[in-house]
Order: C-alpha cells, then sequence, then structure tokens
C-alpha cells in the first residue's frame, strides 16, 4: 500500500509537471473517446489545442483567448485572496452580474449624453456594486457567523433574477420592440468598451486583468497583507497571535474578489456582451473558481489556467465546427481535464511513500 | 466621442482584410449558430432538419457545419466569426438575441452573407426572416375554441415578447370566434425550455379549469401534464407527434426547409439579395401538422378551411373590427394589423382579463 | 378569485419531490462533512439512466433503480477526488456538474424522442416516488438522529479528526455518504425524464440541482427542513403560476428570489443563535467542505 506525506512546501518541478501530466491524460483519454464515437482523435485534440493557437484563423483566434481569459482572470484573482486565507467566495457570479447592472445603469442613465466622465463612472460602479455584493456575505459572516460559502451562493441566484428582471422592466431598451434586453452599449461611443488595438482582443478589462494579476502578485508575495492572508488560511489560531483581525480580513477578501468580480461584469457588458439580458451571468463567475484552482491560487498560474480554459472553449467550438464534433463531447472534454488537473494536484501538495 | 476608439478604427480595415481565408474550395460553405443544442426538440431541432435538408437538396454542391448552444452575446459574435473565417459564404443565426452580433461581424465580412433569424437589424449583406406564427395560432385557437367543454382555455408563453403576445391574441380571437364564451388563461413561465417549470405551468392552468391550452415553450413536459389530466393540448416547433392521437391533437411546426433551400439556392446561383422576410402559412414555413382523430370531423374541416384562407391570404388573422384590452379602438372593421405593429405587439385585445406582464 | 389551496398543495407535491430527493441526498452527504456542488451533473444522469432503463425494461421502477445506480456511479468520481487525491470539493464538484451534462448530452441522443412508461399511480391519486420522498424524510431523520451509525456520519461531519481519534473510518463514511447523496440525486432527476415530462431531453434539469443545495442550507441541515424548503421553493414556482393562471398581476422574477432571500435569513438566525449562546439549530457542520488527510 500506499501512503501520503503532505510536502513542507510544493516544488517547482511538481508545479509545473502536473499541469501538463494532466493535460497528456486528458488527450490520451478524451482521444480515446473521440476514436469511440467515430472521429480521429489526432484532428480532434489538434483542432482544440492547437488551432487556435497556430491554425489557419489563429490570427482571430489568439486574440480571442485573451476576450475570453480576461475576465477569468480578473475574477480568479480576487477569489485566490480569499481562498487562501480560507475564506470561500463562490458567489463571484452574482457578484458579476450585480457590476454589470450597476455600470450598465449609470451609461443607460446617461443615455445619450456623451460626456468624459461616463466610463470613468461606470467602473467605479461596477466596482462599487461587485464590492456591495460581495460584502454581504462578509457582513453577515462577521456579524452572525453566517457561512460565507452559502450566503455568496444564494445571492448568485438572486442576481440572476435582478438580470432577469432589469431586462424586462427597467432596463429594457425603448428602441427594441418590447424585445426583452438593454441597449447596446457597444452603439454608444462614451460607454463603450472596445477593443484598444484592433484584432488584438484586449479591452480595458484585458489591462484589469493584468494589472489586477500584478497586484495579487505584489500583495502576496511582498506585502504583510499576504502574509496574514496566508497565516489565517494555514493557521487561523497562529494568525490571531500574528495580530490579523479575521474580521477586516474577511471583508477585505471578499469585498476585494466582489469589486473585480464586478468590474469583469462591467467590461464585459460594455464590451464584448453588450448589454444587459435575462442570461446576462453567462458562468465566468464559476468557471473562475475553477480557474483559480488550476492556477494553483498563484498570479501566474491563474493566467496560464485562464488562458487554457479559454483555449478549450474556443478550440471546441472549432471542433464542433470543423469536425462536426457534439458540443456535449466538449463539454466532457473539459470536465474531464479539470477531474485530472485536480486529481494530478495531489502530486505537488503530497509525497507517496510505499506503506511499510 | 471616439476617444477610446481612435487605435481601433484605423487598423480594423488593414487587420480584418488581412485575415486568412481559409480555404478556396469549389463548395458553397453554409454555416449555422444555434441557440441551443440540435437535441432540444424543438426550436433548435427545427434549423438543424432544415440544414440537414439543405444538405439533402444540393448534395455536393453544399457543406454544413453548425455550432449548437451558443450563448448570446459575446460568445455569439466569436462562433459566428468564426465560420466566417473558415470560408462559410452563407451564415445562418437562428436567435433573437443573436442579432447584434450578427451585424457586427456582417460589417467585417462584406462578402459573407448573413440570415438572421426573427430580428429586425438588415444590411446589405445580413437579410432577415422570420415566421408568422399568429397565422398559425389563429388555426389552433379555432380548434382550442370548439374543443373545449370548460369555456377554459389556455396558454403557456415563454417570455412577454411581441412574438407570443400575437400568438396570444391570435389564439383568442379566434376561439372567441367559434366560441363567444370563452375565457383565456395566461401563464408565464419566463423561460424557452425547462420542462419541469413547463409541467408546473401546465398544472396551474388545469387547476384553473383550462381544458385545452397552446403552449409557446419547447418541451413536450405539458402534453405529458394534458395526458395525466385528460386535457388538449398541442405540438409546438415541432410535431411531437408520440402524443397523438391525444393529448396532442394538432400542432404548429416551424418549418424552415423551404426557406433555407430557396436562400441557399439563390447563394449558389449568385441572385441572393438581403430583405427581410416574414412568412407564413401560405409560404410553407407555418405547418399544422395533423389534426387527430380525438378531434371531431366537422371541427377539423373549419380548423382545416381556414388554414387554407390564411394560406391563400383571404383571411388576415388580425382584421377589425378589434379593441385593445383596455378598451381602446384598435382596428376598424375590415381594417387589417401592419407588420409593422404587429412587431412590436404588447397588448392584448379586448376580452383577454390576464393581466400583461410589465 | 378564489385558488383551491389544496389543488396548489397537490401541485406543489409534484414540483417539489425532485429537489426534495436531491437536497436529502445532498443532506446526507453535507452531514457528513462533504460539499459536493456536483448535484446538476448527478441529477441530470439519474435523469438519463432512469429513462433509458424505464423505456427498455417498460418498468418506472427499474428505472429509478438505474438512476441510484447511475448517480451513486457518477459521485463516485467525486469520491475518488475529494477522498483519495484530496482534491478542492467546490472546485471538483462544479466540474462533475460541467462533466455530468456533457455525458448525459452525449449518450443521450438514442433516446431522444422517445416516451416513457406511464407512472403507476399510488394512493390518493399521486404516485408512488411522491410518496417515496416524504417517507424518506422520518427516515432519515431517524438515522441521523437515532442510530449509532448516524451519529457517526454527524462525527465525521462535525469534527473529522476528532472522529478519527475516536476510531471513526472518516473516508469510509464520506465515501458511503457521497454514493448515497449521488443516488437520491440520480432518483430526483428521473422523477423529472420518468414522472414529469415523460421524455428525455439533454439539459433538461435545468437548474434543479442548484435549488437542491440552496434547499439543504435552508433546512438548516435537518431532513424535516428539507421537506419544507422544498415545498417552499416548489411552492413558489407552483404558486406564481397558479396565480398567473388565475389572472392576478405577479412580479415573478421578484416573486422567485423570495425563496433564496428567505435561505439567508434563515442562515443568518440559525448561525446568529449559534454564535450568541443560545443552543438549539445547527449551523453548518463544522468540517463542511474542508478536506481531512490522516497523518498516520
Amino acid at each position: 500500500m500506499f501512503r501520503l506525506e503532505p510536502r513542507a512546501s510544493a516544488p517547482l518541478a511538481w508545479q509545473v509537471a502536473t499541469p501538463i501530466l494532466a493535460v497528456l491524460a486528458t488527450m490520451i483519454v478524451g482521444g480515446g473517446l473521440f476514436a469511440a464515437m467515430g472521429f480521429d482523435p489526432l484532428a480532434a485534440i489538434r483542432t482544440i489545442f492547437w488551432d487556435p493557437l497556430f491554425g489557419p484563423a489563429s490570427g482571430y483566434s489568439r486574440p480571442q483567448l485573451l476576450v475570453k481569459a480576461g475576465p477569468l482572470i480578473l475574477i480568479a484573482c480576487g477569489l485566490a485572496l480569499g481562498f487562501r486565507a480560507g475564506i470561500w467566495n463562490i458567489g463571484a457570479e452574482g457578484q458579476y452580474i450585480i457590476g454589470a447592472i450597476c455600470g450598465a445603469a449609470v451609461a443607460l442613465a446617461a443615455y445619450p449624453l456623451d460626456a468624459f466622465w461616463i466610463f470613468p463612472a461606470m467602473i467605479l460602479a461596477g466596482a462599487a456594486g461587485g464590492w456591495a455584493w460581495g460584502m454581504v456575505p462578509a457582513v453577515l459572516r462577521n456579524w452572525f457567523g453566517a457561512s460565507e460559502i452559502l450566503v455568496s451562493l444564494m445571492l448568485v441566484y438572486v442576481a440572476q433574477r435582478i438580470a432577469a428582471w432589469m431586462a424586462f422592466g427597467p432596463m429594457k431598451n425603448p428602441e427594441g420592440f418590447n424585445f426583452p434586453g438593454s441597449r447596446n452599449l457597444q452603439q454608444y461611443d462614451a460607454a463603450a468598451n472596445p477593443e484598444l488595438i484592433a484584432n488584438s482582443g484586449l479591452h480595458w478589462g484585458g489591462v484589469a486583468a493584468v494589472l489586477a494579476l500584478a497586484a495579487t502578485w505584489f500583495v502576496m508575495s511582498r506585502h504583510v497583507l499576504g502574509f496574514h492572508i496566508r497565516t489565517a488560511g494555514a493557521a487561523p489560531r497562529a494568525a490571531r497571535f500574528a495580530g490579523v483581525r479575521p474580521e477586516r480580513l474577511v471583508a477585505l477578501c471578499l469585498g476585494v474578489s466582489g469589486a473585480l468580480a464586478g468590474l469583469a461584469g462591467l467590461f464585459e457588458v460594455a464590451g464584448p456582451a453588450g448589454q444587459i439580458t435575462e442570461s446576462f451571468g453567462s458562468g465566468y463567475g464559476f468557471t473562475a473558481i475553477i480557474v483559480a484552482f488550476l492556477g494553483r491560487l498563484h498570479p501566474l498560474g491563474i493566467l496560464l489556467a485562464g488562458l487554457l480554459m479559454a483555449l478549450t472553449y474556443i478550440g471546441g467550438e472549432l471542433a464542433q465546427m470543423m469536425l462536426n464534433l457534439p458540443a456535449a463531447t466538449v463539454q466532457v472534454f473539459q470536465g474531464m481535464l479539470l477531474f485530472f488537473l485536480l486529481g494530478f494536484d495531489i502530486l505537488t501538495r503530497y509525497r507517496i511513500r510505499r506503506r511499510a | 466621442m471616439k476617444r477610446r476608439t481612435l487605435l481601433g478604427s484605423a487598423a480594423a480595415l488593414v487587420a480584418s482584410t488581412a485575415l486568412p481565408a481559409w480555404a478556396q474550395e469549389e463548395k458553397l460553405k453554409v454555416g449555422f449558430i444555434y441557440v441551443g443544442p440540435v437535441g432540444d426538440g424543438g426550436w433548435t431541432y427545427q434549423h438543424d432538419l432544415a440544414r440537414q435538408a439543405v444538405e439533402r437538396e444540393y448534395g455536393d454542391r453544399v457543406e454544413t457545419s453548425y455550432i449548437e448552444s451558443v450563448p448570446e452575446g459575446a460568445d455569439a459574435e466569436r462562433a459566428i466569426t468564426q465560420l466566417a473565417l473558415s470560408g462559410h459564404k452563407l451564415i445562418f443565426t437562428t436567435s433573437f438575441g443573436f442579432m447584434d452580433a450578427t451585424v457586427n461581424v456582417a460589417k467585417k465580412f462584406p462578402d459573407v452573407k448573413f440570415e438572421h433569424a426573427t430580428g429586425y437589424k438588415t444590411a446589405e449583406n445580413v437579410a432577415t426572416y422570420d415566421a408568422r406564427f399568429y397565422e398559425g395560432r389563429a388555426v389552433l385557437g379555432t380548434i382550442a375554441g370548439r374543443m373545449t367543454k370548460t369555456n377554459k382555455i389556455g396558454y403557456i408563453g415563454s417570455f412577454p415578447i411581441p412574438e407570443v403576445v400575437q400568438g396570444i391574441n391570435s389564439a383568442y380571437i379566434h376561439a372567441k370566434k367559434v366560441n363567444p364564451d370563452v375565457e383565456m388563461k395566461v401563464v408565464w413561465a419566463y423561460t424557452w425550455f425547462d420542462p419541469a417549470k413547463e409541467a408546473d405551468a401546465a398544472a396551474a392552468l388545469i387547476a384553473e379549469g383550462v381544458d385545452v391550452f397552446m403552449q409557446h415553450t419547447d418541451s413536450t413536459a405539458p402534453l405529458a401534464k394534458a395526458q395525466e389530466a385528460g386535457a388538449f393540448g398541442f405540438g409546438q416547433a415541432s410535431d411531437m407527434s408520440n402524443f397523438a392521437p391525444q393529448p396532442r391533437i394538432a400542432s404548429i411546426i416551424d418549418n424552415w426547409e423551404p426557406y433555407y433551400i430557396k436562400r441557399v439556392g439563390e447563394v449558389l446561383d449568385g441572385t441572393w439579395k438581403s430583405h427581410g422576410v416574414w412568412l407564413g402559412i401560405g409560404d410553407g414555413e407555418v405547418v399544422i401538422g395533423e389534426i387527430t382523430d380525438a378531434v371531431p370531423a366537422e371541427i377539423k374541416a373549419e380548423a382545416e378551411a381556414l388554414k387554407d384562407k390564411i394560406a391563400t391570404g383571404e383571411h388576415h388573422p388580425f382584421t377589425g373590427p378589434l379593441k385593445k384590452q383596455d378598451g381602446s379602438d384598435w382596428l376598424a372593421e375590415g381594417q387589417v394589423a401592419s407588420d409593422q405593429e404587429l412587431s412590436s405587439m404588447n397588448f392584448y385585445v379586448e376580452g383577454i382579463t390576464a393581466p400583461m406582464p410589465k | 378569485m378564489m385558488i383551491d389551496p389544496l389543488s396548489v398543495f397537490i401541485l406543489l407535491l409534484g414540483a417539489a419531490t425532485p429537489i426534495l430527493f436531491a437536497a436529502l441526498g445532498e443532506l446526507v452527504a453535507e452531514r457528513a462533512g462533504v460539499l459536493n456542488l456536483g448535484v446538476e451533473g448527478m441529477m441530470i444522469t439519474g435523469a438519463l439512466a432512469g429513462f433509458a432503463a424505464a423505456h427498455a425494461s417498460g418498468s418506472p421502477a427499474l428505472g429509478f433503480l438505474a438512476a441510484a445506480i447511475a448517480g451513486a456511479a457518477l459521485s463516485m468520481t467525486f469520491a475518488a477526488l475529494t477522498q483519495f487525491l484530496l482534491s478542492n470539493q467546490v472546485a471538483t464538484g462544479l466540474a462533475l456538474t460541467l462533466f455530468g451534462l456533457g455525458l448525459t448530452a452525449m449518450f443521450g441522443k438514442p433516446y431522444e424522442g422517445m416516451k416513457a412508461p406511464a407512472m403507476m399511480p399510488g394512493p390518493l391519486g399521486l404516485n408512488w416516488m411522491i410518496w417515496l420522498g416524504i417517507a424518506l424524510v422520518p427516515l432519515l431523520w431517524w438515522f441521523l438522529a437515532r442510530t449509532r451509525p448516524g451519529l457517526i456520519l454527524r462525527a465525521v461531519g462535525e469534527n473529522h479528526d476528532a472522529a478519527h481519534g475516536l476510531g471513526y473510518p472518516v473516508r469510509r463514511v464520506r465515501i458511503l455518504a457521497i454514493g448515497f447523496g449521488g443516488a437520491l440525486a440520480g432518483m430526483g432527476g428521473a422523477y423529472i425524464s420518468i414522472a414529469t415530462v415523460l421524455q428525455w431531453t439533454e439539459g433538461m434539469t435545468a437548474g434543479a440541482g442548484w435549488i437542491a443545495l440552496a434547499i439543504v442550507v435552508f433546512a438548516q441541515w435537518n431532513p424535516w427542513g428539507v421537506l419544507a424548503g422544498a415545498w417552499l421553493f416548489g411552492g413558489v414556482t407552483v404558486l406564481q403560476l397558479r396565480l398567473q393562471a388565475a389572472g392576478v398581476a405577479v412580479p415573478v422574477q421578484l416573486l422567485s428570489m423570495a425563496p433564496y432571500l428567505a435561505t439567508i435569513i434563515v442562515l443568518v438566525l440559525i448561525s446568529a443563535r449559534q454564535k450568541f449562546g443560545r443552543s438549539g439549530g445547527a449551523a453548518a457542520p463544522a468540517s463542511l467542505g474542508r478536506p481531512f488527510h490522516a497523518l498516520k
């Protein structure tokens, strides 16, 4: 028999090797699955992993990776802070939606005014909305001890219904022939969040994601706050002795992750998505949780994990189009990839020893 | 205020023309973007049947591909672009929510033709097409009005959008015509597809005393409920014939085949032009599925006669005199509703007591 | 405009059954300290397996059995990852949902358009599954509160290190609890395909698994509370539809938020009661979502 022995620190070699191993394992098992379904496994894997990066239309799909990965990375950065501290915000999806609604509200209230302050005001409103939505579980945990996992999850459902209500009611486009959905902010220059450089896929959300990555790195490895966060997560009692005030940490982590999720929502609604619709929340908040874990709660890891997730989405679409692979197969493939990544992760955290 | 688009606009043209065309092939590649899975048994399923019909019709001359379950918004724009980039010269985007994405992509690919379902924005290379479902609802309403014993008929609405409101009004007007005592009960499910909720909606109607109802949501769950309760229902989007002969006594089918075949043919012979069309029973786009033997012969004949009159254009389902729900005048004697009015319809006609959701 | 409360109640029973099953299963897993967010994935798997078996055999009962097996089998993926490979439960649960939805959509293709055999009606015109769901409530309550295995399960959920110290097999208990949760989620999903809709369509559970998660919280991890929660959540849906049918203007979106807000309020109340010293209701199991690794 084997037994597991926790490692004092995760060796860099394993941290790098396990994701590669996981991707390889997914390719092998997934390839088997594709073959069993009568598809050419090599073509399928090449289409999913290679073509979006280096295929004939990669000039378009490479920037799109950024568009898709941007919000995931932005949200995951905030989540990682909390997760490190043992504070579980799984309601980023709700904060994302509320941020988008608040930001869009500013734009729609200002419409059709053309002023320089509109977009900055939207950014503030988006961040504030996400922050406020994230502070609800923080306050409830600090005052009453209510589990932030559950409160933040419940607030996702509430946010989804607010989005539907907005799309059918207060925010409905008056010129939209009574169809649900707000005005399209892409068509309102003062509020739009377009690509900064054409065909780069980079909009302000991408810039924010990069800044968030840098800030996360700085806080986690260079700032006393990062030390507090790590201590609180690893040894809550010791953290108290070290002068960490858990209430403040809860408020900070949930507030920051909420604000970042809100920003992601704002940049999405003003940019790629364009409008508040009844189904505005498209799961970025949940996928970001996976991204945060795949990235081992480390900024560099989050960057790579975000891009990897985006790659499977875009490659999956290509595989549907080029090979007529059903969307479901791609979903299974993604699920498998996650399982392998999560499973292999044990190699970085534990040493496997033969039992004496 | 173009401050933040400054960098973009200049480089955009250069870059979009520099994008590689995927492959130069003889075959016409036709792409489809679906909002649901092809197996939804309703809306997307019908579009995919029409895609297969296109393949059958033109054989080697065309090649079709599709991307299913595409969320509306940013993902749609990317999916459509991917199709355009990979050499698809005609692209059908089959949901209202793809409208802005379709128009955006169309601007970047002037030589690709786009067909957007149920929207209202056209361009040189963007055509729109929609179906006059309300024509079919008139026929179903007639059957419902005749078949009800309780004089209460029901309608499961998806979302309060013009298309559905037209359907409710049309069904009610024609039920009332054959049965002056009929009442219309409306339930909004706020979903296109959620079987459990649709079943609950059907059950709520049945509990209210409704014994014949129509649905504007895509699953068969309401029919299953109707079966349990001994009520009647209608197939929606697809024929749903495995619930025939009852509870499913007829159906309203979205048949996109004639339109898709025609438009692909026009691209093949170079005659394609942008337009905005709204086709109905007469064009074979809205089809009334088999009226089963659970419906007495004379009612069946009456319904079919109405269908034929609509098909030839002799009868318009919204013909005056008609008043709005609040009692104000809408259409004078003999006047018919304009398409423009219908396409943004957000009121019930007089006689429907259900409140219009705000 | 009178609405017969009894008719609403009967509708509610049907609407509540799938979420009742799934929530009871999740309750057991959570009482053992496992937070499995993959309920939706297990439900949809049960919906397909149950439908396929019922269709092939003509027996709804066999369908539910197959659904339970399939749900439990899928949950073992989660168990292996979280219990042996110590992966994060939140992320693994989300992956399980993704995987289940994809897998069923893939294997479900041949069953599209087929029809399930009719359910056998039980007493009072309600089918047997409705009765079974209700019967499970006191059974689980009794199991958790009054039996030794139930006590061990709760001990594992409250403090896995202490339970381990006392010699209880923490991992085995959790795997069994996860499997039980998977089986019930599968049956709940199968109720949708076999009893409610009578057909298989991909994605047909449409978020019921997430509602089940909410109900467990609302229920304060108590089976009776789960029953109340399932009725509340099912009831709000049914009631708003029923009111609409009766011609009453209903603010649908606002009303459908209500159960979630109620859940938060309940959670706050029980947490507060615990925090401020008056014992009584239990807040979340203390080890919920925390990985367990025995050093020896």
